[in-house]
């Protein structure tokens, strides 16, 4: 495939997600899509304004759109995989009609579904995240081309005016912790993360 | 309120009525401070989704999928803000996932208004089909839901659901049957 995509670095899931967390100063909050996508960001330390999705495979875009729509003034970062991502692209295009510019969504693309024993997505090979991206109407999507191009553009979303999606080549390592799986302590924490409640 | 004067036409939609069905569920959410309102259209849902578009309290849109605005109004929720879902029976039948991976393990309030088809006229037979896997589906997750009949009892139904599965933290599905709306028949 002669895209952009094969110029880029093969990078590590939990190294590009603890490269973004150490650039978070201002809460913004960070919806970590299912499986190994929340895994890393657990194992990269927990924050009260994470969100870690145990399930509803394809939905981290949409709720973290969802956070964005409640709290204008507030980053939110979204982390999902493609496998997930390609269960929902229409989200691609709501997103882009919408236009919060207070969304970052970030792709972690190792091709494959890692978890469930590593076979290949049907994009593989055939299909560009970032193409899919631009083509849904988001125009200030990029591959990253290297661990400091992913911190670059990381920094450029944080101040950009429109909704910017990032794709990262990762390799096919599997997720480096386990988040604890206790769904009610999870949003609560989040909602306390937010702003949103006080604890009882 | 006789059905037949239940319009879904645009004409209707444009006045607004609050006497109608769609303008009582829009006054409902409107009270109960709900501002967020994705959805998947149906013909049924029109006069609603144009009254809501054309009211600025409202941030309403479609989306793709209907399980795409549960995640939405879910991380909203998470936000401080409060959503509602609009969507037709089969696109209820794409949500068993979302519903219990999300809405109910999280115990988030999901407020969702189906509009019933495959019933009581319907003409599809693929309709009255998924029809039947609604209820069903919701008894098994024990969600809370109603099915809506009559204008006299819409307000009541769809307040007191609300408030409900905001203090308690439970999903409601608040089903709007053909005998409020009037329903989609061959003939429109």
């Amino acid at each position: 495939m002669d895209t952009d995509a094969r110029n880029t670095k093969v990078m590590n899931r939990f190294d590009v997600t603890s490269r973004l967390i150490a650039k978070l100063e201002r809460e913004e909050a960070v919806i970590g899509g299912i499986g190994n996508t929340n895994f890393d960001l657990w194992a990269a330390g927990h924050r009260p304004q994470n969100f870690y999705m145990l399930g509803s495979m394809g939905l981290a875009f949409p709720i973290a759109l969802g956070v964005a729509l409640a709290q204008p003034d507030r980053r939110v970062f979204a982390l999902e995989g493609d496998g997930s991502l390609l269960m929902q692209l229409g989200a691609l295009s709501t997103i882009a009609a919408l236009k919060p510019k207070n969304l970052i969504m970030i792709v972690m693309d190792n091709g494959i579904y890692q978890i469930t024993g590593a076979q290949p997505t049907p994009a593989a090979n055939v299909a560009d995240i970032v193409a899919i991206a631009t083509g849904s109407g988001l125009a200030n999507s990029a591959w990253a081309a290297d661990e400091e191009d992913f911190e670059r553009l990381v920094e450029e979303a944080m101040s950009a005016s429109e909704p910017s999606l990032i794709a990262v080549r990762i390799d096919d390592k599997p997720g480096v912790g386990a988040t604890r799986r206790d769904p009610v302590q999870i949003r609560e924490r989040f909602m306390h993360g937010l702003g949103v409640r006080e604890p009882l | 309120m006789p059905i037949a004067e239940q319009h879904t036409s645009s004409e209707a939609a444009q006045t607004s009525s609050d006497k109608s069905w769609h303008g009582i569920v829009l006054q409902t959410l409107k009270r109960n401070e709900i501002s967020l309102v994705p959805y998947v259209p149906d013909r049924v849902l029109t006069p609603l989704i144009k009254n809501l578009h054309a009211d600025p309290f409202f941030t309403t849109f479609a989306t793709a999928r209907e399980e795409e605005a549960v995640g939405i109004v879910s991380g909203a929720w998470m936000g401080g803000r409060r959503g509602a879902v609009l969507m037709q029976t089969s696109g209820f039948a794409t949500l068993a996932n979302v519903l219990a991976s999300l809405a109910v393990p999280y115990q988030i309030p999901l407020i969702m208004f189906v509009s019933e088809r495959g019933t009581l006229g319907e003409f599809n037979y693929g309709q009255s089909l998924v029809c039947r896997t609604m209820r069903p589906v919701l008894d098994s997750l024990a969600l809370e839901h109603h099915t809506i009949t009559r204008l006299d009892e819409l307000e009541f139904i769809a307040d007191r659901s609300i408030k409900q599965a905001v203090t308690t933290q439970a999903p409601v599905a608040l089903i709007l049957n053909p005998l409020l709306t009037g329903g989609k028949v061959f003939d429109k």
